[in-house]
């Protein structure tokens, strides 16, 4: 149980990483392109414009909290999320 | 011109993750001894071979629109997830890769790891465990990118002429490879996997790119315009003193 617990943990590290939301989003960006693209109408800048709001979401968020950080206190490193090889 | 990037995207991505590899066997090699080191390194390749070749082939099987939108899905998830990272490292929002002190701290940590034998378990499981994670995203990249355009073997090469490239480098230098910029190809790589991301998940959806093909070009500039701008907006936004390196 230990083992099945631990593997999906490093396969949700591998692809999720640091931040669900992106993996969230995308998944309900590429049901909402498909629904659209089968219902006949333009779809294909659904895509590329819900990646950019939802990369411009996530890095925005981490500058937000190490502004947050940095405000009572001057010295926080850089560590917002984990290291990962990526 | 699918094929080119193809193989582009693949050496890049390997080409990174080797040489964080290669950090992790010379510091095993140099500190306990080659012959286990170069036994793990063995192994792990021979793992990761059989992952792609079982892998490889089982997806050529599946139909395109469906594997395009699901792997097209996961690649753009996991692209983003390094593009994320390499805008918030070129932000200095996040310290800076850094292989020299990886080196440092990984030599530290197996001088702790007890004297040398014949043979050295440990040293055996560091090589192994270090090629063996780092190839699994290469392992990764291999196959979805290949999948997705039916041409694992081409995937394959691109990684391949990575690991030959990072190998001889690796054996004349005979230290950490610092000078690669690391962190600028892993810029690269995270544009390139959400670009394909991008560009699969939308026809495995059923979207109809203009321009067909040549699209593909134009999602990659959209891409770098985008992790660009985010890049000068952060820098700009930044609390002061927050780019570090570690």
């Amino acid at each position: 149980m230990k083992w099945l617990s631990q593997f999906g943990r490093f396969w949700y590290d591998f692809i999720v990483g640091d931040d669900w939301t992106i993996a969230a989003a995308v998944v309900a960006v590429v049901a909402v392109t498909a629904a659209v693209a089968h219902s006949g109408h333009l779809a294909w800048p659904i895509l590329p414009i819900g990646v950019a709001v939802v990369l411009s979401a996530s890095v925005w968020r981490v500058l937000r909290s190490q502004r947050g950080a940095s405000a009572p206190s001057a010295g926080h490193g850089p560590h917002a999320d984990n290291g990962g090889s990526r | 011109m699918h094929s080119v990037l193809l193989v582009a995207a693949a050496f890049l991505a390997a080409a990174v993750e080797m040489v964080e590899a290669l950090t992790i066997v010379l510091a095993v090699g140099v500190t306990r001894g080659w012959r286990s080191a170069g036994w793990g390194v063995a192994a792990a390749l021979f793992a990761l071979i059989g992952i792609i070749g079982a892998l490889g082939p089982a997806l050529a099987n599946l139909p395109i629109d469906d594997l395009r939108l699901v792997i097209g899905t996961v690649l753009l998830i996991f692209g983003l997830q390094w593009l994320r990272k390499a805008i918030l490292r070129s932000s200095g929002l996040k310290a800076q890769h850094d292989e020299d002190a990886i080196y440092r701290a990984e030599i530290e940590a197996l001088r702790d790891g007890g004297g040398r034998r014949v043979h050295d378990w440990y040293a055996f499981k560091v090589a192994f465990k270090g090629v063996f994670l780092e190839g699994l995203e290469v392992a990764f990249i291999i196959v979805t990118f290949g999948g997705a355009q039916k041409n694992v073997g081409l995937a394959a090469i691109g990684s391949a002429a990575a690991l030959v490239v990072v190998l001889v480098a690796g054996v004349i230098a005979h230290a950490p490879l610092s000078r690669v910029p690391e962190n600028s190809l892993k810029f690269g790589v995270g544009i390139m996997l959400s670009s394909f991301g991008i560009f699969w998940a939308a026809e495995g959806a059923g979207v109809s790119w203009p321009g067909a093909d040549a699209s593909l070009l134009g999602v990659i500039g959209i891409v770098i315009l985008l992790s660009f701008g985010l890049v000068a907006a952060m820098r700009r936004a930044a609390p002061h003193g927050a780019a570090a390196l570690t």
